[in-house]
């Protein structure tokens, strides 16, 4: 079992070869759009409803059905929307970036053939502050794209009018929250919004939108050409497809490449990152999809299927598949610690238990990193976390609480012995000694 | 939640600032983002203008930019939005400077990722050339940030400088790029490992190889 490249979507993702429209319709895109359009607008939802596509977000909500919660016809005069998420700042996560700079053609063709599908009037294309050069590339090729009238009035010649635009973001990690990066499209602070309503029936300027990730969108052409069935014979049940995934941390060789779903997570590392630093007895543990999912130890990790089934069997999650690798050197405490201060840094500050939560957590994760801490203080820690995951208004409480959890629950031993070591120099024999 | 302040409020930064406008070039930009927003929703401008507002004061001061709060008003008074919703946009998003940075604003990654490939070394040769976090250094070329993930954890450690990134990092590489900024050169961006193009893992990729060498076209074997 093993993804053959002609089944690769991504053909062009390291860009060796030019991303711009000419090299883009060699490779296959803006290959007839117009006759993709005129299957119309259900029976595009429904191939994408049969492909199994899951959204590449981080969530894994099925991308066919949310396209069908978007009103039919719109009894108000309100417009809908489409907007990409483009704003990947999930730590460990670099696999939008590589579309966008080297492949932009298969998302922008992705945008209109998705906005057609939910009857959108636009796509708005948010991409996160820092990718400056990525969005250089990306505006180049819209413009390209309505040169070409692809997108615009009549986009490809279907009789569909159809705008995508791109706004950059500023630096602000909680904006790839969907709500959020409606507020700030709309040009507001980045703070997301109580849900219900739901965007599909009241997102941007209070018309019905759907949020969808860059990856989500950018694989729909090929599915649609190539068939559901092709789509679906990759990958476990409920979990199909091909995936990009991103190995970074203590591999030979960290890497973006695209395989197929559910590929083991040894296969995976040997195949393209060279194998483990040190080889596989130096893995210590591998936070498999991206900083938000808990840990998982080496022993639990090393035959697991890398999809969305198979990580949360053993406690965690696919996420962006953002697979951040540890060996034996790394600092279990202070890696984890580091991902705590993340969260800190980024939470918008609305609700009281992730503002206070996440500054809370990761002054006491920095405790216990020297051991400065009472054993106590380990079940009072996992408790804070108890009382910020599920109580706040975006998931991005629960993001900051999982990681810790995970650690607590693998590593209590190392917690435990750096707290008694730690002490140790106080207690009264070594100070007697001292003196 | 970051700690963000302005600038304090002087008649010296009145005076240098309070006449602030858009270039002509700059007005035809902003007026072009504004035209990407339905009617009447101009306001979703804020955050491309905020960041063309900083790019002309940095090619005004030859750094990389901030937004004194003249410059704030500005944009408020162009989008026919209240100063304090602008000033919010300005705090809340960490790529709006608002205090004055250096020629050069080194943003090393410091989140876990590159974190575990050695930005803690990076961070530290920065600091033992002089820069300081948050400060401009004495010769007006560097401000130093700690920054989190950029997005290119595969090709970590990494820094951005101004609007190029550096990836693939040692203190050997870093040292080399910065010393050609400092001589006013143009680095090559990217990753500094020998031999590697982009993301592919290095010494070559183990997955589409027809596509080093040619546009390669898949479709035939399907
Ligand atoms: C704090 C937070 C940050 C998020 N960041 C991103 C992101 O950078 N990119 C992304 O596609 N989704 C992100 N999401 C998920 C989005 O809210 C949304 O579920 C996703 O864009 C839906 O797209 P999909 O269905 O195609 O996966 C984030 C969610 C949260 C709670
Ligand atoms: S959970 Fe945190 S980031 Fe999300 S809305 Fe509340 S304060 Fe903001
Ligand atoms: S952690 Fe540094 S780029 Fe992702």
């Amino acid at each position: 079992m093993s993804l053959q490249d002609k089944d690769r979507i991504f053909t062009n993702v390291y860009g060796f070869q030019p991303w711009n429209l000419a090299a883009a319709q060699k490779r296959g895109d803006w290959d007839n759009t117009k006759d993709i359009i005129a299957r119309g607008n259900d029976a595009i939802i429904d191939e994408m409803k049969a492909s199994g596509l899951r959204g590449r977000g981080g969530a894994g909500f099925p991308t066919g059905l949310k396209w069908s919660f978007m009103p039919k016809e719109s009894k108000d005069g309100r417009p809908s929307f489409l907007v990409i998420n483009a704003d990947e700042s999930e730590p460990g996560s670099c696999k939008d970036r590589e579309i966008i700079r080297h492949d932009p053609h298969k998302l922008i063709e992705g945008a209109l053939i998705a906005g057609f599908a939910m009857r959108a009037r636009a796509a708005y294309i948010y991409i996160r502050g820092e990718y400056i050069r990525e969005a250089q590339t990306l505006q180049a090729a819209i413009d390209e794209a309505y040169s070409a009238g692809l997108i615009g009035k009549n986009a490809s010649g279907s009789g569909y009018d159809f705008d995508v635009f791109m706004h950059r973001g500023a630096g602000a990690y909680i904006c790839g929250e969907e709500t959020a990066m409606i507020e700030s499209l709309e040009g507001k602070k980045g703070q997301p919004r109580l849900k219900p309503p739901f965007p599909a029936g009241a997102g941007l300027y209070g018309c019905p939108t759907t949020v969808n990730n860059v990856e989500s969108i950018a694989v729909v052409p090929t599915i649609l050409r190539r068939g559901a069935s092709w789509f679906s014979s990759f990958g476990a049940e409920g979990n199909h497809g091909t995936k990009l995934f991103q190995i970074s941390g203590h591999v030979d060789k960290p890497c973006v490449v695209e395989e197929e779903m559910s590929i083991p997570f040894r296969e995976l590392i040997e195949k393209h990152c060279g194998g483990v630093r040190g080889g596989w007895d130096n893995l210590l543990a591998v936070i498999p999809g991206g900083s938000s999912v808990p840990l998982v130890p080496a022993a639990d990790i090393m035959d697991a299927p890398m999809d969305f089934d198979g990580l949360k069997a053993v406690g965690s999650g696919l996420g962006t598949a953002a697979v951040i690798v540890m060996d034996k050197s790394t600092d279990i405490v202070r890696a984890i610690s580091r991902i705590s201060y993340f969260y800190k840094h980024e939470s918008c500050g609305q609700c009281t238990p992730c503002r206070e939560g996440t500054g809370w957590m990761w002054r006491m994760m920095e405790r216990l990193r020297t051991g400065d801490a009472a054993v106590e203080e380990i079940d009072m820690l996992y408790q804070v976390t108890k009382q910020v995951e599920g109580h706040t208004i975006c998931a991005l409480g629960d993001a900051a609480a999982w990681p810790i959890q995970g650690l607590i629950k693998h590593f209590r031993p190392e917690l435990e012995r750096r707290i008694h070591e730690h002490n140790a120099q106080f207690a009264p024999e070594t100070r007697e000694a001292a003196e | 939640m970051a700690n963000r302040h302005t600038a304090p409020d002087t008649p010296e930064l009145r005076a240098r600032w309070g006449s602030f406008v858009f270039t002509e070039a700059n007005i035809a930009k902003a007026d072009k983002f504004i035209a990407s927003y339905p009617e009447g929703r101009q306001k979703s401008a804020v955050m491309p203008l905020l960041d063309l507002a900083q790019r002309q004061v940095g090619e005004e001061t030859d750094t990389q930019g901030w937004l004194p709060m003249p410059v704030i008003e500005y944009v408020a008074a162009y989008l026919d939005m209240p100063v304090i919703r602008v000033l919010e946009v300005a705090t809340f998003y960490f790529m709006y400077n608002l205090v004055p940075v250096g020629k050069f604003h080194v943003q090393v990654c410091g989140t876990t990722p590159c974190m575990l490939r050695g930005s803690d070394e990076l961070i530290a040769a920065c600091k033992g050339r002089g820069m300081e976090k948050g400060k401009v250094s004495a010769d007006g070329l560097w401000t130093l940030t700690e920054v989190e993930c950029m997005g290119n954890c595969a090709t970590a450690p990494m820094v951005q400088i101004n609007d190029g990134n550096y990836e693939d990092l040692t203190v050997e590489r870093l040292d080399a790029v910065l010393d050609a900024l400092a001589a006013g050169g143009t680095p090559e961006e990217g990753t500094q490992e020998p031999g590697r193009h982009t993301s592919e893992p290095s010494g070559g990729p183990t997955t589409l190889k027809e596509m080093v060498t040619e546009n390669h076209d898949y479709r035939g074997e399907w």
